[in-house]
This record gives structure tokens, C-alpha cells and sequence, in this order.
């Protein structure tokens, strides 16, 4: 599905990630795991299509076509999504009419006529009930003054409507307490199936108690220098990263 | 011959055939020597600082239309509020237009100006209220002057009017070049309340010059929502003058939807004649090009115990110019004030400009007065943060300026009123969504 080579990128003229190779294929479970400012997030923006970052060298190919000079937007009508690691607030737009309108201009990009105003009703419904969202929240400006935990709910309940084909989640588990973390895993979970994957990317191990991996890789310094199973994200949370950052300077 | 001559000459082969022997035409006679001592306002003058007047004055303007033009209800229907019930004053070229109208005398009164001036039984209401809002400066007396034509409401007491009324003035083009002078004079008496709706359209690229006055007497606790909305062709220009005087506990809000036309200009005017007052002022401006919309308050609290909102936002692209210039007075027998403005803006372009500038002028050591001013660019991440999620680049710009917007529109009483402007907002951002927030 989503198949990485020897990606290069920077911002400003600062390189950020040097040479990283990626395959995710459909069904699976990639954990992305690493230490700050090793260019987690930086990959996470790349594949998403940020617009200040620039790809110096290599390909993202995402089913077979090379996306990488595509606009963030035509990525998403794809079937990439980015969840973010720092929400964006947004006044004066509800949580309603926000979503609407992706799904609209999604299904505009696909030729297909705006999604009937009832069916999209019963469908932000039962997505909001799958994340355990209070109504009341559905009418209220994006992110706008919403707590760490519900940023991150409403950040899964979109990836519940647009049903992505490759999720990535960036950092999903910070800021969330224990009961947040469970729900939003449990969503990921549910949404989870043989032809969609999804990227964790993730400081810690908790989240990967709940979203199971199937291949954990370790970023540092802008390049996977370690791979494994989930295994390996237990041998992290115990030893730390200092022993990678030995290995790789070695 | 310029156009302050030709207005002053004009003045006296029209002053012969109208109200000879009342009070309105020694009213006149003032009006005119005022805008002749005075001339058009400059750049000079402090309030005309970034607003300049040369090039539409000089056109060459008719001062009477000679034309009578009719027009096709289906032609103009895209200009009213069409799917509402509603009282309607229409002016075409500035003559009422009975058949596009719906006026009414069934214990309220939504009339003409005309009827006003020359009928008896007005005479008392036009005595104690005409011209007695509008400031002497130059433009105000200059519309004084040769004030013939507009609308006329006069809400009695404890009327709660249940329609809306709309004013609409069209201009055909029939001139190569128009001046119209309409005059509005609106009074509210105790405990009723009116909401209407104004417009100034031109029909062709002809060019039009506006030199409007209202005045809105809003008395003892009146509630009147005057919604404007400027949408008006490239070669259109409106100078609004609105005058609001308040009497104690009435509540009396003005919207201000400015999406241009050549050039804007509103000069709205609050003055709070008692206790217990709240004044609203509302805007919303978008425009490109090289558009230039003005608007330059005045929130005049006399007395204690009142309240004052302005909140202007506007939106800038092109070559486009926006000036806001918000001007409280708090009088030093007006204690327990509480004045509040907000102005903000985007700037989507390199070469549009803002020029805001809050004037407070406080007299009264118990108050509570504040007034922010921002100016920015459109928010890059919350860009992209809307294009991951597939919203492509111009409609998450659209979206990300209705809402920035949308506190303003969220206080527009009229539900189609709003729709409208939403729909205009859209055209104007062009885009095809639906923004139902």
C-alpha cells in the first residue's frame, strides 16, 4: 500500500530525514518509535503532503502511483490520513460542519453528488457513539477549547468518517489518560481491517498494549535504524533508547 | 464647472419649487450654506485621512434624474429578500416605485419621505425629528439640502412590527453618470420594534454616486436592528451617513455587510440620550480589487449606565483598502460605561491594506472601556490541518474566513437575511459550500 524509498526531506535547507525505506502493506500494523526530534513527526507530515517541507530525494509511492507532488488534499481524497499530534483549533467552525465538508469535497473529488443531508446525520451518529462522544460536542467549534483527550477523540472520530486507507496516527496517545487511551485505541481497533493499515507513531509502549503491532521500527537522526515485531517496543520501554543511540554511532 | 458649483446652482432653480414657506426650507437654505462654507471633505481633515474623494467627484454627475425608468420585478428579484413576508420601499433612480412596493399606513407607517414633507398630518413627527440627528458636516447637509426623496417610518408606541421592511434604492444607469441623494427618517417609539433591511444597487457600469442620510430615533425602550448590505458593481459609490439618537433602555443594533462597490464610506453615528442604552455595531467587509470600504464610528455615551459592542471584521485581497476608524466618547456624567470595539482583520494579499484606529475620548473615571485591533494573515496550519482532512486549498480559505466572520453574522436576526449574506459570502470567496454553521 504505502511503500517509502530512500526518502529525504528538509525544512528551511535543514535535512530532517536522511534516506528513510518504509512498506506498509494492507492489514497491517506499523509502530514508529523513537526519540525526540529523531523525525517522527517530520515523516508523518511528509507522507500528509506539508507543503513546507521538501522532499530532496527519493519516493513515497502510495498504491502504486508516486503522490509526492500531489497537494495534501488530493493525498487525503486517496485515502491518507494524518491524525494529528497537535490538533488545530479552529473558531467559528463546528465539529459538524467541519467533517461535512470533508466528506463532501472527498466525495466532489470522486464525482459522486453531496452525501444526503439524513444519511450523513445517522452516519456523524454512530461514529460519535463508536468514539463515546457526547453530542454536544458535535456542535461545537473545532478544537476550540477542547481538553488533550478530546482533541484526540475528535481526531479518530474523523478518521472514522473519511475511512482512510493508510491511517497515521502521530503521537494519538499523548495527553491522553487511561480511559481516553482505551477508547481511542478501541475505535483504531474497530475501524481496523484487511485492506486499510495504520502507522502508530508513538514515544511510549502504552498505546501499543491496546493498537497491536505488527513491525515496530526505531526512527533516529532521520532514518529507521532498527526494525522488529512488537516485541521490540517492550525491549525500548525497558532499556530506553540510549542503547539504539550506542549501536547506530558505533 | 466642478461638481460643488454645479450642486450649488442646481440649488437654487430646485429650491423654488419645494416646501416654500415652512420650516424645512429655511432648513435647507442652512443645509446648503453649511456644504458651501464647507465644500467636499478632503484628505486633510483628520476623519477623511485615508479616504480621498478626488476621483469620483470628478465625474460628471446628474443631479436630477430626468428619466422616469421602470424595471421588471424578475429582474431585480436577486436584490431583495424575496422568501420572506416583508414591507418594501422602492426607489428607482430615486422616485418611489409603487408597483415593486409594499407600504402601509394600518397603524404604523412605512411610507415616503415625499408624503412626509408636504402632507399635514406628518408635520409634528417631521418638526420634532427631522434633521435634528444628522451632524452639519459638509455631506450630511449637502443630502439636507436637496433631501427630497426616501423612506418614512413612523412605529407608534407598543408595536411589535412583524415583518421586516426593506429599503431598496436601484439606480438604471439612464444618466451617464447619477448623483442620488436618498433620506431616511425612521422613528421608534416606546416599547416597539422594527427590523429593517437597506440596499443600494446599480443596474448597469454606469457610475453612481450615493450621498445618503438616515436618521433613527430610537425612543424609550425601542429595539430597532438595522441590517445594510453594500454589494453594489465597480462602479458604484455609497457614502453612508447614519444617524441613531437613543433614548434610555433602548436597544438599537446596526449590521454593516461591505463587500463593495468603487468606494465605501460609512459614517454611523450613536449618540445615547439616557440611562440604560445598549448600542450594537456589527460589520463585515470583504473585498479585492482595488475596492476602498470606509467605516468610521461614533459611539457618543452621554448619560450613565449604558453599553456599547463594535465588532468589525474584514477581509482584504487584491489591491483592495479598508479603513476602520472607531471613535467612543464617554461623557464625564456618563459613569458605569462599559464600551467595548473590536476590529479585525486578514490581509490575503500582499498589496491590500488596513488602516484602524481606535479613538477613545474618556471623560468619566468609573468606567470600563477596551478595544483590540488585529491584523493578520489566514492560519497556515489550520490550512493544512483542512487539507489533510481533503478540503482542497481555496474552500479551507473560504471556510477558514466564514468563520472568522461568523460571530458577526451569527447576531443577524433574520434567518433568509442570513442565508442571503451567507450565499453572497460565498460567491464573493468562490466557492460552491454550503457553510451552514
Amino acid at each position: 500500500m504505502l511503500k517509502i524509498n530512500n526518502l529525504h526531506a528538509s525544512v528551511e535547507d535543514k535535512g530532517i530525514l536522511k534516506g528513510i525505506n518504509l512498506e506498509v502493506k494492507a492489514g497491517e500494523v506499523h509502530a514508529i518509535m523513537g526519540p525526540n526530534g529523531s523525525g517522527k513527526s517530520t515523516l508523518a507530515s511528509v507522507i500528509a503532503g506539508k507543503e513546507e517541507y521538501e522532499v530532496t530525494d527519493g519516493s513515497i509511492i502510495f498504491e502504486g502511483e508516486d503522490i509526492e507532488e500531489l497537494a495534501a488534499e488530493e493525498r487525503a481524497h486517496k485515502g491518507v490520513f494524518l491524525s494529528f499530534q497537535y490538533p488545530v483549533e479552529i473558531p467559528g467552525v463546528s465539529v459538524t460542519n467541519f467533517i461535512k465538508t470533508a466528506i463532501n469535497e472527498s466525495r466532489k473529488a470522486k464525482g459522486l453528488e453531496d452525501m444526503p443531508a439524513k444519511d450523513m446525520l445517522k452516519l456523524i451518529r454512530d461514529k460519535a457513539d463508536l468514539l463515546e462522544m457526547d453530542r454536544k460536542f458535535l456542535s461545537r467549534s473545532l478544537n476550540e477549547g477542547f481538553s488533550g483527550g478530546e482533541k484526540k477523540r475528535n481526531e479518530i472520530f474523523q478518521m472514522a468518517m473519511l475511512e482512510p486507507k493508510l491511517a497515521i496516527l502521530d503521537e494519538t496517545d499523548s495527553g491522553l489518560d487511561i480511559d481516553a487511551l482505551r477508547i481511542v485505541a478501541n475505535g483504531v481497533n474497530k475501524l481496523k481491517s484487511k485492506d486499510n493499515a495504520v502507522v502508530v507513531i508513538t514515544h511510549y509502549q502504552r498505546l501499543l498494549d491496546y493498537i497491536v503491532p505488527d513491525f515496530v521500527h526505531v526512527l533516529y537522526n532521520g532514518k529507521i535504524v532498527k526494525s522488529g515485531g512488537k516485541e521490540l517496543a517492550h525491549e525500548l520501554e525497558e532499556k530506553g533508547y540510549d542503547w539504539i543511540k550506542e549501536e547506530v554511532n558505533a | 464647472m466642478d461638481l460643488k458649483e454645479k450642486l450649488v446652482s442646481s440649488f437654487l432653480a430646485f429650491e423654488n419649487n419645494v416646501d416654500v414657506d415652512t420650516e424645512i426650507h429655511s432648513i435647507r437654505n442652512e443645509a446648503i450654506k453649511t456644504f458651501e462654507e464647507k465644500g467636499f471633505p478632503t484628505k486633510k481633515e483628520e476623519a477623511w485621512k485615508y479616504t480621498s474623494l478626488n476621483k469620483i467627484l470628478k465625474e460628471d454627475y446628474s443631479v436630477f434624474s430626468k428619466h422616469e425608468s421602470s424595471i421588471d420585478y424578475k429582474d431585480v428579484k436577486k436584490y431583495f429578500i424575496h422568501d420572506i413576508d416583508s414591507y418594501k420601499i422602492i426607489f428607482i433612480d430615486g422616485k418611489y416605485s409603487s408597483y415593486l412596493s409594499e407600504t402601509t399606513h394600518d397603524g404604523i407607517d412605512v411610507c415616503l419621505m415625499s408624503a412626509a414633507l408636504a402632507k399635514p398630518k406628518y408635520r409634528l413627527v417631521v418638526e420634532n425629528y427631522f434633521n435634528k440627528a444628522a451632524t452639519k458636516d459638509s455631506l450630511p447637509s449637502l443630502n439636507t439640502a436637496f433631501s427630497q426623496e426616501g423612506a418614512y417610518i413612523h412605529i407608534p408606541k407598543n408595536k411589535l412590527v412583524a415583518k421586516p421592511i426593506q429599503i431598496i434604492h436601484l439606480s438604471t444607469g439612464s444618466e451617464a453618470a447619477t448623483l442620488a441623494q436618498p433620506r431616511n427618517l425612521i422613528v421608534v417609539d416606546e416599547n416597539s420594534h422594527v427590523q429593517i433591511i437597506e440596499r443600494h444597487q446599480s443596474l448597469t457600469d454606469n457610475p453612481v454616486l450615493t450621498n445618503s442620510v438616515t436618521e433613527i430615533f430610537a425612543n424609550k425602550r425601542a429595539i430597532v436592528d438595522y441590517y445594510k448590505i453594500q454589494n453594489d458593481n465597480a462602479n458604484a459609490s455609497l457614502i453612508d451617513n447614519t444617524f441613531i439618537e437613543q433614548k434610555r433602555e433602548s436597544v438599537a443594533s446596526v449590521h454593516t455587510f461591505a463587500f463593495g462597490g468603487k468606494l465605501t464610506r460609512n459614517n454611523l453615528n450613536f449618540y445615547q440620550n439616557g440611562e440604560r442604552i445598549n448600542s450594537i455595531l456589527k460589520g463585515v467587509t470583504i473585498i479585492g480589487e482595488k475596492q476602498h470600504v470606509d467605516h468610521n464610528t461614533l459611539v457618543h455615551h452621554i448619560e450613565p449606565n449604558c453599553e456599547s459592542h463594535q465588532d468589525y471584521k474584514g477581509i482584504f485581497g487584491d489591491s483592495a483598502t479598508g479603513v476602520f476608524n472607531g471613535k467612543i466618547i464617554v461623557d464625564k456624567e456618563a459613569q458605569k460605561t462599559n464600551a467595548f470595539q473590536s476590529n479585525n482583520n486578514i490581509l490575503v494579499s500582499d498589496k491590500a491594506t488596513i488602516n484602524s484606529k481606535p479613538q477613545l475620548e474618556i471623560f468619566a473615571d468609573d468606567v470600563k472601556c477596551s478595544h483590540g485591533c488585529t491584523i493578520g494573515q489566514l492560519d497556515e496550519s489550520a490550512m493544512f490541518y483542512m487539507q489533510s482532512r481533503g478540503i482542497p486549498k481555496k474552500e479551507a480559505k473560504a471556510l477558514l474566513m466564514y468563520a472568522f466572520s461568523n460571530n458577526v453574522l451569527s447576531s443577524v436576526k433574520i434567518p433568509e437575511l442570513k442565508q442571503r449574506i451567507t450565499k453572497i459570502i460565498a460567491k464573493k470567496l468562490g466557492v460552491n459550500i454550503g457553510f451552514d454553521l
